[in-house]
């Protein structure tokens, strides 16, 4: 059982938080193993949408734009879960590093804009790196508000 | 044969993210979360350059697609964003952001150079 402290920043793997500290040594081809197959299922899924919405040379990166919130809107939430109840030793690891962490990507968010530079649509490269930065902060805060506000109804509820 | 060159990078890619965090914060006592900025420029650079150049369908998929995206990450960018800003000083979570933008765009940029430069 793992119980996140109240001191952790990265949610992949922070170091000041004992049980990810001790999990590498404690079932290291677990861990990394549920990473490789997380990581492959979010990257197919990001995949499937950056193929099913497609963006010509100038146009505004829409698939991998809607990938990344959704990506950090899902940690919000997730995050969230973890921090008031108990999960598994592999849940953070499979969910969060893995699925959560393949799904999002920063290249092709960099990428992406250093070709709408070279396309010779700077204003779009822009408003896409700025909407990114907005939109992936506003979407992991209330992923985080909102599993939050539902976990305390419910906790209510019980008693 | 592009999904499981996509299942193989990326495969890869999620687990160096892992480790690679890992050796950078053991390296540093700082809440600056300088491990997931390392993985998110080195995976913008690398992306940057294998996108430069005219390359296999197959090597877009494995290296870029996969290894490169699933190295990356915006969800742990973010969520770090929020907690520094909610436990440190709200100056981290702006640097925070800030930093990975101008060093991510920049890595893009050098990696396409790089790239085109060695393909004269």
């Amino acid at each position: 059982m793992s119980r996140p402290s109240e001191s952790r920043v990265d949610p992949d793997v922070d170091l000041r938080v004992p049980a990810d500290r001790a999990e590498l040594t404690a079932h290291p081809a677990a861990v990394l193993g549920v990473i490789a197959t997380g990581g492959a299922l979010g990257a197919l899924a990001r995949a499937g949408a950056q193929a099913a919405v497609p963006h010509p040379p100038t146009g505004f990166p829409w698939a991998t734009f809607g990938v990344n919130v959704l990506g950090c809107l899902l940690i919000g939430a997730l995050m969230a879960v973890l921090t008031t109840r108990p999960a598994g030793p592999l849940v953070r690891p499979f969910l969060g590093v893995g699925v959560l962490g393949g799904f999002t990507t920063f290249s092709a968010y960099a990428v992406d804009a250093q070709h709408l530079v070279a396309a010779g649509v700077p204003g779009t490269a822009l408003a896409y790196l700025a909407a990114t930065v907005l939109a992936a902060l506003l979407a992991v805060a209330a992923g985080d508000a909102l599993t939050g506000r539902l976990l305390a109804l419910r906790g209510g509820a019980a008693r | 044969m592009t999904a499981l060159l996509i299942v193989v990078g990326a495969a890869l890619g999620a687990p160096l993210r892992y480790l690679t965090d890992r050796a950078v914060q053991a390296r540093h006592d700082s809440v600056f979360p300088w491990g997931t900025l390392t993985v998110n420029v080195a995976g913008s650079l690398l992306l940057g350059a294998v996108l430069a150049v005219p390359a296999d369908p197959g090597i877009t998929a494995l290296v870029g697609t996969g290894f490169c995206g699933a190295l990356t990450t915006w969800s742990t960018l973010s969520y770090e964003t929020l907690r520094l800003a909610r436990t440190g000083p709200r100056l981290h979570a702006y640097a925070n952001v800030l930093l990975s933008v101008v060093a991510g765009l920049g890595a893009a940029f050098l990696g396409y150079a790089l790239a085109t430069a060695v393909a004269g």
